[in-house]
């Protein structure tokens, strides 16, 4: 007879368990918070800052805030924007620290960031944020364009030219030398591309990206990877960012590589803060967002990049133009830029991600 | 109901432990392998916002020219992979069991160091020996790495321990007699291996072709180094996923992976059936006969593979121990620094992923030899015991990749509407393991199951039924049985599945790519972002550490196994 009760008991357990499971449907899935936890001990950050200076910036907030588990993603900033949007319904993410200003336009669009004024807002200038009295992003920096020229390998290839511009890319003798960054995942690329659209205006700007695309031998991941890899001899020119073109030229050597600016003038976007629209919003989100403007910060963004939110500083990183502000392209326009993300990462695709298989 | 009833007061409480043992493992399998699945081939079929589009989303696959082309990429990566790494480990494992090859012990050994090893580190080691400025391209070799040669020599060599692994338990099995009557008839050397030796490993070599196969078409660390601009399916999912987070076109890569990957367990399955008539019990066991000759060329042979091994590993080694390749080799220590790497959550990552592969292999040892045990030694429950065996071996066909990607869409939905009942909802009791550690330990508990599996059974299967007999007759409960008979005849058997859990967990990407998260981030996963991110050396540093835990661990089980065998 115990038995019976026994298994009788379980059965009417597994019964409850199910029955208790079943709710009334909230529109599609992915409806509820289970995930965000509002634990005020615990930040999840989502950055495409570089690695390097990540671990560097956030020592101050570490020792400031000692009890806060910092959890940070990083990632290049095209991977960074579809993970936000993909989480759109249920963000993990308390704030996006170092994305692109069009990366960031387009979250906005979609109605995934919160409005905050962070301490000291006043002091950025107010091309470097949203326009809104209480901005919905603020910027901490800007980075453009540059190539990285391994001249021992051009020279190994029987040249003895550096390319100084967009139109010099597209000479027969760099063929198969080139490594560009892939827009589709890398902000870098993305700014690139754009940077030349604006440039060349649209239907120039692609048929550039054509003649381009002979000469280009692979398209990477992130922004920094066509430098590193031309650093290490794997490549003659990579298109990358200025900042990391300086540093990896300068990690081998003035003789073997030199970061150029190119003379036309840089594509460029804003690495920008934002806080995260969700329910259980944390007040150490809005705390970071206070200390990633704050002065000593802004000195270290500074160290690194000769333009940040603040003006150009004094002391400009080496490798930089006295003014730096005239390589950038003018009027570089992220709204459209936002805007028109997803219609121009269609068509590179397109374009390049499919012939480039084709011509095995 | 009075049936019922009496057949429940017939249950002794053994049988009720056993009930619980085989549901429970059932169920395990049920939730976390089968699930996922469903839900992966639900999402192939609606788009973006949930709603059901039959084949839509396969029909725009198919007209994308570039996805079109990764299919015939990864064919042809595959085969040329399998091809090469299954000669090259027929000959290895032909001369380490049929010729006089001095230390055997140490040319398998070293023959097996790249299932130690992210496949990262293949590709990685590949551009220093063959890149633009690799050490052989200074010599004069050149090769043009980035794209299907690459991925070819990489897979190559990322295949041929399995492959080696299947082909020497082939070899292990032959009838001298058979040999001794050729030699009488005085046949060739060729003929006796055309008409003896190869009819006779034949199942070994079809299980090592389609393992091979397997491996090499679903692998996603190699391309991803070395791939360039040559795309194939494992790459493009992550591009489709964790690139563009279009989880609906990922689940129909993920179908598309698993046509060959099931089509080659089928085959697998039909050729271990038809397997153990090969031998019976008047078989006499090989006997090598000194050749000089060809006993030299099977020693050379051995040597330059292990000496490939070897180049492969010693390059990554250095590669991990200078400041900057190729214009800067002044020693440094600093890329195994962990705090400076991964945004400073390098050290987390590796704390993970030691404490994932130490729980996965304490449960995933637990619950395959519970599901073994029950499968073998129990006369009760046919079905459920035969749907257990069938789902336990089922992971075998499934490439790490769409498992992965089953999970994800699986754990991350909070709740699955139930058909046909409007308005109404399943809530989904798992949905709190996203981002934590625990998705990571199932989805390898799940990737890694069949062998272990497989190992249980092997070893229950060699353990005389008497002792299940005499214990009954006894009415010694069988769990008494259990603990104090199978389990110590066992214990050997038991270490290498807790091995093989480890070992694969700690270096397995395809898989858990897709569920590492910010807070739960793996050493694994963190190695691809690093290579991506341009920042090779401390990518191979941490491969490096990985590799040697691994080893450690190995020689540890190998130092205990030695030890036991002694005793005996």
């Amino acid at each position: 007879m115990k038995r019976i009760v026994v298994l009788a008991m379980a059965a009417m357990l597994a019964v409850t368990a199910l029955t208790g499971c079943v709710t009334k449907a909230e529109g599609q899935a992915d409806s509820t918070t289970t995930v965000a936890d509002s634990d005020e001990n615990v930040l999840n950050v989502y950055t495409a800052l570089e690695d390097e200076q990540v671990a560097d910036y956030l020592t101050e907030f570490k020792e400031q805030n000692p009890d806060v588990t910092v959890n940070v993603t990083r990632e290049s900033t095209g991977v960074i924007t579809s993970k936000l949007l993909a989480e759109k319904e249920n963000p993990v993410v308390d704030v996006v620290w170092g994305l692109s200003a069009t990366s960031l336009l387009v979250l906005a669009q979609e109605g995934m960031l919160d409005a905050y004024a962070p301490e000291g807002v006043d002091r950025i200038l107010p091309e470097f944020k949203d326009d809104a009295e209480v901005p919905t992003w603020v910027g901490i920096d800007a980075w453009e364009t540059a190539f990285i020229v391994n001249k021992e390998v051009l020279k190994s290839n029987g040249i003895d030219t550096v390319p100084t511009s967009y139109e010099d890319l597209l000479d027969p003798k760099y063929k198969g030398l080139i490594a560009m960054s892939n827009p589709a995942s890398s902000g870098t690329g993305l700014l690139t591309v754009n940077g030349i659209l604006n440039l060349y205006g649209d239907e120039e700007g692609w048929n550039y990206l054509d003649k381009l695309h002979e000469n280009v031998a692979v398209y990477m991941h992130s922004g920094s990877q066509p430098a590193k890899a031309t650093a290490a001899g794997e490549y003659g020119i990579g298109v990358s960012f200025g900042y990391r073109c300086i540093q990896s030229a300068e990690e081998v050597g003035s003789d073997i590589c030199e970061a150029v600016f190119p003379k036309e003038g840089s594509g460029w976007d804003l690495e920008a803060n934002a806080l995260i629209k969700k329910d259980n919003q944390k007040e150490i989100a809005k705390k970071f967002l206070d200390w990633a403007i704050s002065d000593n910060i802004m000195k270290k963004y500074a160290t690194n990049y000769p333009i940040v939110a603040t003006g150009v500083g004094d002391n400009i990183p080496e490798g930089y133009a006295k003014n730096p502000i005239d390589q950038l392209i003018p009027d570089m326009d992220f709204a459209k830029a936002a805007q028109n993300r997803e219609s121009i990462l269609e068509t590179w695709t397109e374009r390049y991600d499919a012939k480039s298989a084709e011509q095995e | 109901m009075e049936k019922l009833k009496q057949k429940i007061m017939r249950c002794t409480k053994e049988d009720i432990v056993r009930a619980i043992a085989i549901y429970a493992v059932v169920a395990f399998l049920l939730v976390f392998l089968v699930c996922p699945l469903c839900t992966l081939f639900v999402k192939a079929f609606q788009n973006k916002d949930g709603a059901f589009v039959g084949f839509a989303q396969f029909i725009k696959y198919f007209q994308s020219k570039s996805l079109i082309q990764s299919i015939s990429h990864t064919f042809f990566v595959a085969i040329m992979s399998t091809i090469i790494s299954v000669t090259l480990a027929f000959f290895f494992s032909y001369a380490l069991s049929r010729k006089n090859v001095p230390c055997k012990g140490f040319f398998q050994y070293i023959g097996m160091i790249p299932i130690f090893a992210p496949t990262m580190l293949l590709g990685i080691a590949l551009i220093y020996l063959f890149g633009n400025k690799g050490i052989f391209t200074a010599l004069g070799l050149k090769v043009a790495l980035y794209g299907k040669v690459g991925i070819i020599i990489a897979e190559s060599i990322y295949c041929f321990p399995v492959a080696t692994t299947i082909l020497m338990v082939a070899f292990s099995a032959a009838d001298n007699r058979l040999y001794e009557a050729a030699d009488t008839m005085g046949t060739s050397t060729l003929r006796k291996m055309l008409t003896i030796t190869i009819p006779n490993v034949k199942y070994g070599l079809i299980s090592a072709l389609f393992v091979a196969f397997t491996y090499s078409f679903t692998d996603f660390g190699a391309p991803s180094v070395v791939g360039g601009n040559y795309n194939v399916l494992a790459t493009d999912v992550y591009k489709q996923v964790v690139g563009q987070q279009n989880f609906n076109m990922g689940a129909v890569v993920g179908i598309i992976l698993l046509f060959p990957a099931v089509l080659s367990f089928v085959v697998d399955r039909i050729t271990n059936q038809k397997q153990s008539a090969a031998i019976n019990s008047k078989s006499v066991p090989y006997q090598i006969k000194p050749d000089k000759k060809s006993d030299a060329l099977a020693t050379a042979f051995c040597i330059c593979i292990t000496l490939v091994m070897v180049i492969f590993f010693a390059v990554a080694l250095f590669a991990s121990l200078i400041k900057l390749w190729p214009y800067n080799l002044t020693f440094t220590i600093s890329n195994y620094d962990l705090t400076k790497i991964a945004s400073g959550s390098g050290f987390t990552a590796f704390k993970n992923s030691i404490l994932i592969s130490l729980i996965t292999a304490v449960l995933g040892t637990i619950v395959t030899f519970v599901g073994a045990y029950m499968i073998e030694k129990n006369q009760k429950f046919k079905t459920s015991r035969r749907i257990a065996y069938f789902l336990s071996i089922t992971p075998l066909a499934i490439p790490g990749t769409v498992i992965g990607l089953s999970f994800i869409m699986f754990f991350n939905a909070s709740q699955f509407n139930i058909p046909f009942m409007d308005g109404y909802a399943l809530q989904n009791p798992f949905h709190g393991m996203y981002g934590t550690i625990w998705i990571l330990i199932l989805a390898n508990m799940i990737h890694f199951y069949s062998v272990p599996f497989s190992t249980a059974t092997t070893s229950l299967k060699r353990l005389d039924k008497e002792f299940e007999t005499v214990s009954e007759s006894l009415a010694v409960p069988f769990y008494r049985t259990l603990g104090k008979v199978t389990l110590p005849l066992c214990l050997p058997a038991i270490c290498e599945m807790w091995v093989y859990f480890f070992v694969n967990s700690l270096v397995t990407v395809s898989a858990v790519v897709f569920l590492a998260s910010p807070t739960a981030p793996i050493a694994s996963v963190i190695i691809v972002s690093m290579e991506g991110a341009g920042q090779t050396a401390p990518a191979v540093a941490m491969c490096m550490l990985l590799l040697f835990i691994n080893l450690f661990v190995r020689l540890v089980y190998e130092a205990i196994r030695g030890r036991s065998n002694k005793k005996k």
